[in-house]
């Protein structure tokens, strides 16, 4: 049988990223560029993704666009919601998985699982940033920090300060009053993730949180976050250094069930 | 000038209505919508001889006026044309800017910022100012200081009937009471304002129109139940005009019934006004935004999807034939039951109409009806089992919808949908 290679690409707000599968099986390359739909991101990210893996356009049996840019994407056999991509991305990493949170750039949201890794139901976040990447790119700048670094400074925490989770622009006020009053930088960090996981938290008691919890998307990187969640949740939480690519992944996937 | 003034001055200049290519209306279609544009002329016209004219809230009794022979025009029904002629962001700005805080509901700022005397772009919604209002808080609480604050600017009558929230699943004698004797107060001052005496036999004639069109109206909701279904589910928003503005006119009875032979005739031959393959039935819950209808129906196209259900239309179905029964009937609106009935309508309308799944409008104008959706939405999602998303927008607002948020979330849903299809096809 010949090699069966498929492509998913997942044109985020603030990220592209690929995914070549072969065979539905293995991941033979990834790329992933630090801007989204509407810019040079999406041709980049799959320039990268087939220099890395040694292949052209012609040799991909499949490809598959998910994502806030998803219907842009000319070279696209197929375009799926991020929401099915993350479910099945989450399950081909981790097969028990049941509930997924992905938090991306500028939403939230969290996906019930089947048993087969389709999905079965979701809930999202509205209009509003809190929860969501944005709202810890706003703190990280207004606290002079790389997002990067977020949480290896919330992990020095010492004392519990609290910061709202209603919305960006009043938290990012009262992180503001709080560094006018001297609070600990890592102390408001440990606040912010607390806020997130806060919000983040309705979501997935809507949707209804059942084990295996997986998190997935690019504040999945942020641990700080992530052991938040795990508290406000009172379960563990599991997530792969393959976070970030889980859309580009599950429509990887896709595109291969698709020529199969 | 003051705002009275202002008012009594409109219309103001206003930007010619951009001109739309029409399609082919059936002649029940076209009966309804002549039916509509004449309430509108018929004010407009009584305005211009001198006669009274009313603005009413949606849910207060039209049979009481209609009996009294009086010109009344509907502000939310007026509303929801300003919002779907794109002529809403421009008056919700000139309410806001006069001190209505964005909070409140988007059909209310477009309404006083209307009645403060700035036209509309939409001509054929064009309403003469008002000589007295009517207003009946059964739909919401926000209509109470909405009509007020009408009665303030034009300095005229207001007739108030409130309806509370009902906390028990049925309605009691004591609260029908409560509501029977502020429809006799509400007739009395209506004696007064017109100089005329009620005539029972007449109101009796009115009812009687008025079942008709609710007979007639609730028959046409319910070729929704049939697998495909002769019709588009969204067609009843469009003809929601009619039963709100309308009802107990003969000539309502008599479009609604044609309609519903019309669908008929489809049924027999097959033939649907849904145009597109019916692949999935979902119901949309909530007032539609109206300014983003053809944002809201092109995913709806893509992915073959028809609204099979509207809990809002049926509701709009009110059969009396006396004064107790109009109390007993007013009681009940969409906002004013409590949460186990409206679980309740909803449940039995998704499974009457077989739907595979369900889209809810988070309307950030309506706080009382999006306010108990999430918790409502939980308990039906629970009892039916099917696949339901949210989606953020406003009725009348369109500075508060995002299409490519709706758009995915559509998708999902559809996946969704699929998903269970395979599973029930499977047997699992």
């Amino acid at each position: 049988m010949n090699t069966l290679y498929t492509m998913g690409i997942d044109i985020g707000s603030t990220a592209s990223k690929c995914v070549i599968l072969k065979d539905g099986k293995e991941i033979v390359s990834k790329s992933l560029v630090s801007v989204g739909a509407g810019t040079s991101g999406p041709s980049r990210a799959i320039a990268e993704v087939l220099e890395n893996g040694g292949l052209k356009r012609e040799d991909m049996a499949f490809v598959l666009a998910t994502g806030y840019g998803r219907n842009s994407l000319e070279i696209a056999d197929k375009q799926m919601s991020e929401l099915s991509c993350h479910a099945h991305g989450a399950h081909f990493l981790f097969p028990n998985v049941h509930t997924v949170i992905d938090i991306g750039g500028q939403d939230a949201k969290v996906l019930h699982v089947g048993d087969d890794g389709n999905l079965v139901n979701f809930v999202m976040n509205d209009k509003c940033a809190a929860g969501t990447g944005r709202f810890l790119d706003v703190m990280a700048r207004v606290l002079e920090v790389d997002v990067g670094d977020l949480a290896g400074l919330g992990a020095k925490s010492q004392v519990q300060v609290e910061i709202s989770s209603t919305c960006t622009v009043f938290a990012e006020s009262e992180v503001i009053s709080q560094l006018a009053k001297g609070t600990d930088r890592c102390d408001i960090i440990d606040g912010i993730h607390r806020s997130v996981a806060g919000r983040v938290g309705g979501l997935a008691r809507r949707v209804g949180v059942q084990p295996d919890v997986v998190m997935t998307g690019g504040v999945a990187r942020n641990c700080g976050v992530l052991h938040a969640l795990e508290k406000e949740l009172n379960t563990e939480i599991q997530t792969s250094p393959l976070a970030q690519y889980n859309g580009a992944l599950g429509a990887a996937l896709f595109a291969f069930e698709k020529c199969r | 000038m003051n705002d009275k003034e202002k008012a009594e001055q409109a219309p103001v200049s206003a930007e010619a209505a951009p001109v739309k290519k029409k399609k082919t209306q059936s002649p029940g279609v076209l009966a309804l919508q002549k039916v509509v544009n004449d309430v509108y002329q018929a004010a407009r016209d009584a305005k211009k001889e001198g006669k009274l004219v009313g603005w009413s809230s949606s849910k207060f009794p039209c049979e009481i006026a209609e009996t009294f022979d009086l010109n009344v025009v509907y502000p939310e029904n007026q509303a929801a044309g300003i919002a779907a002629h794109h002529d809403d962001t421009r008056l919700c700005t000139i309410a806001e800017n006069e001190g209505y805080d964005a909070d409140i509901c988007s059909y209310a700022r477009i309404n006083l910022a209307y009645a403060m005397g700035n036209e509309t772009t939409n001509e054929g919604r064009r309403m003469p100012m008002p000589d007295f209002v009517l207003c009946c808080n059964n739909i919401c609480n926000c209509m109470t200081k909405w009509y007020e604050n009408i009665a303030r600017i034009h300095n005229i009558p207001l007739i108030m009937v409130d309806i509370p929230y009902s906390n028990y699943p049925e309605v009691d004698d004591d609260f029908v009471a409560y509501v029977r004797g502020q429809f006799d107060i509400a007739i009395k001052q209506l004696e007064e304002l017109t100089g005329k005496k009620f005539d029972e036999e007449k109101f009796k004639r009115v009812c009687g129109y008025a079942n008709r069109t609710a007979n007639a109206w609730l028959k046409v909701c319910d070729y929704l139940q049939y697998k495909p279904s002769p019709m588009s589910g969204f067609d009843l928003f469009n003809h929601m005009a009619d039963v709100v503005t309308a009802r107990g006119k003969k000539e309502t009875a008599e479009a609604f019934e044609l309609l519903a032979s019309e669908l008929e005739e489809n049924l027999k031959t097959g033939k649907s006004t849904l145009p597109f393959p019916e692949q999935h039935r979902i119901m949309m819950e909530g007032i539609p935004p109206w300014p983003h209808l053809r944002e809201l129906f092109k995913p709806l196209k893509e992915h073959g999807l028809n609204v099979t259900a509207v809990v809002y239309a049926p509701a709009f179905a009110f059969r009396f034939n006396d004064v107790e029964g109009m109390a007993r009937s007013y009681a009940v609106a969409p906002n004013s039951v409590c949460l186990e009935k409206g679980v309740d309508w909803r449940s039995q309308l998704c499974k009457d109409n077989k739907v595979d799944g369900a889209l809810v409008h988070y309307n950030r104008a309506c706080k009382a009806w999006s306010g108990y959706m999430p918790e409502m939405q939980r308990r039906w999602q629970n009892e039916l089992g099917i696949p339901v998303v949210g989606y953020d927008g406003d009725q009348a607002d369109s500075r508060n919808f995002n299409a490519a948020q709706y758009e995915t979330r559509v998708q999902a849903l559809v996946e969704a949908m699929e998903e269970a299809d395979r599973k029930k096809e499977s047997g699992k």
